[in-house]
């Protein structure tokens, strides 16, 4: 252990590094440069917003098959059990009913994702691994008779002994391990060792339209679904796996989306199973509608995790050494599991230069429902440990958290623990500089500093020393940093081989015919607008084909916040050829003029583009050296919340978000993009929570797993920044998941600020913030929540001496690691 | 079984169905206006907001033996008709502009609690708009883009 060594108080500089700010056409930014929210040319209007604004559009549940039944998921009430049977009520006529088991499977029962664990139906004699594991299923052509039916099923089983806890898991899904310099020598440097360790729980993606999927049988003994989905292509692979179809015979249609948010980039396969395997039993469409209780209850939740860090510190805040360790709960099955750890790996320091860095990361399995996407993707969790961390390092050492940020934040050229050196389109510094300016950090800080120094010892409530006669409230203000990989992890899309297209149709009209889908982020918008631009054209001249696998290509999932950059920058590609393709056939007159007449000649032009490796970015997946991803998104948030000192509840006020991503292309979009996800963000971080019960999610329901309304939402300003990124051939970088990353830790730091205490589990309950403050114990059954952080922040730190009367003589570690054997 | 009269965005309706059949499965089902969506079926999202006699409900909550002889208002009936289509009101044009419907799914909901509050001389306040829709949950927008909306359409600054 290294002793703490600092001798000069380390001095509070309040000149902001200022940005620089080069003047030059908007249009053409600049990397790094500021593109104020509305300064573009009126961007169009949302393509299918009238629709949706009046009740035209047709969500997987307004769509109607005439002579569809109605089907049912008869699921496990074990945690963990052999399946030893399925008795039938014989006082009922089953005739009428559809019974479906694994044993009507006619291919492979797996549901195809990353690994090939999870069955489609546990099969009688199988192992069911969680308490929301489908066994049957059912169908009936109306809803009283299913309803009768689902009484008359008796599951028999025989239990076995669960697992819940993650660290005591000896079935390990993923681990990875990510390491650089020599760890042992950066915490020989440090004058500061800092330990911590941060908790997270599940949360629920909570899109208000349900699952729902219908499948309709087809003549050729396939079967085509429509339905609530992220990613046809992972369901059209599903299908074929287990009900043995080829290409022709597996259709998927995606209706009407009402939001997805990652929680419906795998579920829908396995509803589409379920509702294709009950269409082949009966002949008939069968329709498979979550109600809300179902979908809380079985459906993927964001993975828990405990994130422990050990941090060394020079005394002017420089950081010498980072060694983390990730645990993450992946509930019962793989699913997409390896993937989000690997990011969860990656991004786990957060947005920091550090020369020494060991991250060691694991998931394991739980007899839990499954956890899975969710925006941000396993970066939300890690990120709000490593903010929370890097703050109690700046109250060590009294530094602002603006500065500590500032002295360490990535720059262009340097290095990612991975070995990437960030060449190109680094925004910390900005993204901070914009956030920390607009919502007047700084002076805002030293005021709720003051008022808390000024409050500490006038405390007039036993054990709630800030608690005043006069003031039942304390304000705060918080602020966070992040990064986020853009696009794919690793070599992720270069595997995929994503190929999107452009057509000039017979009758002059242009198509965009990819598999990315619109659900509520604006990919219908924002393409025509790309191609639109490149072909100078009218956005309206540009149509967008229905993402329905039997009509377009396979360009990936919509997830990971690729959409704009990677697939709108295969959309542009195809363009521009079509465009060379046209002009060269009508010597060289704009295809803006040609291009009907073109057509008329020619007839129909189809430009089908596949994804080409970026130019150098290299990964390499064994090794885990190299550019984890091609670029990387940034963004600073600050909040203000105030906190009721007797009730423990934060009430958010205020939250300036910038947000760097790449390129703009419409900014009310991307506005929308960083207010939802901020909000989203501030859930997490305040309200959101599941309660687990022998591995039974308590509060399924939508009255229990409460999210944010219009009135626990805060104001919300939006700073869009720009540093483009080179490979893509617009800039863009996506937008969806970085403000995931930054919201939650925002508010905890501005809970720190208003009340001196830092909450190290999520979600900041009152609860929780009562514990921390002493007023009552630690909530039952929790980790310990938070510890207190000396009073007075001016005075500096001096080896051996802490100016706390209550602080412990060795102040390494601050916290111990928890004993690993206690359950969570 | 039970026979009941109505009116649905100003059109008499008479439907046979059971007293406790919801008046959101009546509208969707019955008569075939799925603009108004279920979100969770026990009155927290706000999804199946319709107005009886002017009143915001969650349709979810309401059997159909309490709309007799009600005035109905669903989203279907806030455009106008014209020969080149639907006519967007000032609300769902105000929506459209400034970013208030994304996945759309809450949407529907959202315009009849706004409508609701504006028909009661609801003005651009942003505490009168978000306590007006506090009862509908919305997971894309944030909420900003949907109180902008409504307070253009209530008369304030764009």
């Amino acid at each position: 252990m290294p002793r703490m060594t600092i001798r000069t108080p380390p001095g509070r500089t309040l000149t902001p590094v200022a940005p620089r700010r080069t003047e030059t056409d908007p249009l053409v930014l600049q990397p790094g440069t500021i593109a104020p929210g509305r300064a573009r040319p009126a961007a169009p209007l949302r393509r299918e917003g009238p629709a949706k604004l009046t009740g035209e559009a047709k969500y997987a549940d307004d769509l109607v098959f005439p002579g569809a039944w109605y089907g049912a998921t008869i699921r496990s009430t074990d945690a963990h059990a052999r399946f030893d049977g399925i008795d039938l009520d014989p006082a009922l006529d089953w005739s009428a009913i559809a019974v479906v088991t694994a044993a009507d499977i006619p291919g492979e029962n797996i549901v195809s994702l990353v690994s090939d664990d999870q069955p489609v139906l546990v099969p009688v004699g199988g192992e069911i691994q969680h308490q929301a594991e489908p066994l049957v299923l059912l169908a009936a052509a109306d809803r009283e008779t299913l309803r009768h039916a689902r009484r008359g099923v008796t599951i028999r089983s025989t239990p076995l002994s669960p697992v819940f806890d993650p660290r005591l898991s000896d079935h390990v899904f993923a681990h990875f391990d990510i390491a650089s310099g020599d760890l042992e020598r950066g915490f020989a440097e440090a004058d500061l060792v800092i330990e911590g360790e941060y908790r997270v729980g599940h949360q629920e993606q909570l899109y208000i339209e349900n699952n729902a999927m219908i499948a309709v049988p087809r003549e050729d003994g396939g079967v085509a679904v429509h339905g609530s989905l992220q990613c046809p292509y992972y369901i059209h692979k599903a299908l074929k796996r287990a009900l043995r179809l080829t290409d022709e015979q597996a259709r998927v249609v995606q209706a009407e989306t009402g939001g997805g948010f990652g929680g419906k980039e795998e579920y829908p396969s396995i509803i589409a199973l379920h509702a294709a395997l009950l269409a082949r039993k009966t002949g008939k469409p069968v329709r498979m509608i979550y109600d809300r209780h179902e979908d809380l209850s079985a459906t993927t939740k964001r993975h828990p995790a405990i994130v422990s860090h050990r941090t060394g510190v020079k005394a002017d805040g420089t950081l010498v050494a980072q060694e983390i360790d990730v645990v993450m709960d992946g509930g019962a099955y793989c699913t997409l599991t390896p993937v989000v750890l690997s990011r969860g790996a990656i991004h786990a320091g957060g947005p920091y230069r550090c020369p020494n860095v060991r991250i060691r990361a694991r998931a394991t399995r739980t007899n839990t429902p499954p956890n899975g996407a969710f925006r941000g993707f396993g970066a939300p969790q890690v990120e709000f440990a490593a903010e929370v961390q890097i703050g109690r390092i700046a109250d060590a050492l009294g530094m602002s958290p603006l500065d500590i940020r500032r002295r360490n934040l990535y720059r262009v050229g340097d290095e990612t623990p991975t070995g990437q050196v960030l060449r190109e389109s680094v925004a910390a510094e900005e993204v901070l500089e914009r956030a920390a300016e607009a919502a007047e950090f700084e002076g805002v800080r030293t005021r709720t500093e003051r008022a808390r120094a000024r409050r500490a010892g006038s405390g007039s409530v036993p054990g709630s020393p800030l608690r005043t006669g006069a003031d039942r409230t304390a304000s705060g203000i918080g602020l966070a940093l992040a990064w986020h990989g853009a696009g794919f992890t690793g070599s992720g899309e270069v595997k995929l081989a994503s190929v999107a297209s452009v057509e000039l149709g017979a009758d002059g009209r242009i198509r965009v015919l990819t598999a990315s889908t619109e659900m509520g982020q604006g990919t219908k918008t924002i393409f025509p607008q790309l191609v639109a631009a490149e072909l100078g054209v009218a956005v309206d001249d540009v149509d967008i084909a229905p993402q329905d696998t039997a009509l377009v290509p396979d360009s990936g999932p919509t997830v990971a916040s690729r959409t704009a950059m990677v697939v709108g920058g295969l959309l542009i590609k195809a363009a521009r050829r079509l465009r060379e393709v046209v002009e060269e056939r009508n010597g060289g007159r704009p295809f803006a003029d040609v291009h009907r007449a073109d057509a008329a000649a020619h007839g129909p032009t189809r430009i089908d583009q596949q994804f080409e490796p970026y130019p150098h970015v290299h990964f390499d997946d064994e090794t885990y050296r190299g550019d984890a991803y091609p670029a990387f998104g940034w963004a600073a948030c600050v909040v203000s919340v105030s906190v009721d000192l007797d009730s423990g509840e934060v009430t958010v006020r205020d939250v300036v978000a910038a947000d760097d991503v790449g390129r703009v292309i419409h900014p009310v979009l991307a506005e929308g993009q960083v207010e939802g996800g901020t909000l989203q963000a501030i859930g997490y971080a305040t309200i959101e929570e599941i309660k687990l019960r022998d591995g039974r999610y308590l509060n399924d329901r939508l009255a229990t797993y409460i999210i944010p309304t219009s009135l626990d939402a805060p104001r919300i300003t939006t700073l869009l920044v720009e540093a483009p990124f080179s490979g893509a051939p617009h800039g863009a970088k996506g937008v969806g998941e970085l403000p995931m990353d930054v919201g939650a830790p925002a508010v905890v730091a501005a809970i720190r600020d208003a009340t001196g205490v830092w909450i190290h589990e999520l979600p900041a309950s009152p609860e929780r913030i009562l514990a921390a403050l002493g007023v009552t114990a630690e909530p039952p059954g929790q980790a310990p929540a938070a510890d207190t952080v000396r009073a007075a922040l001016d005075e500096p730190i001096e080896a051996g001496t802490d100016p706390r009367p209550d602080a412990p003589t060795d102040p390494q570690p601050m916290r111990g690691p928890r004993d690993p054997g206690e359950p969570s | 079984m039970g026979e009941w009269r109505f009116a649905v965005n100003g059109e008499a309706v008479e439907v046979e169905a059971p007293g406790m059949r919801r008046l959101l499965d009546i509208l969707r089902e019955d008569l075939g206006l799925t603009g108004t969506k279920e979100g969770c079926g026990e009155g927290e999202c706000g999804a199946c907001t319709v107005l009886v006699d002017g009143a915001p409900v969650d349709s979810c909550l309401v059997p159909v033996c309490q709309v007799e002889g009600a005035r109905i208002a669903t989203v279907e009936g806030l455009a106008t008709t014209s020969s080149e289509g639907p006519v967007l009101d000032r609300l769902q044009e105000a929506f459209l502009e400034m970013g208030g419907a994304q996945c759309g799914i809450c949407t529907p909901g959202m315009l009849m609690a706004a409508r609701s509050y504006l028909d009661s001389g609801g003005g651009p306040d942003e505490v009168a708009i978000r306590e007006a829709i506090a009862g509908n949950l919305c997971r894309c927008t944030g909420y900003t883009k949907i109180v902008e909306a409504i307070a253009v359409a209530a008369g304030g600054p764009g």
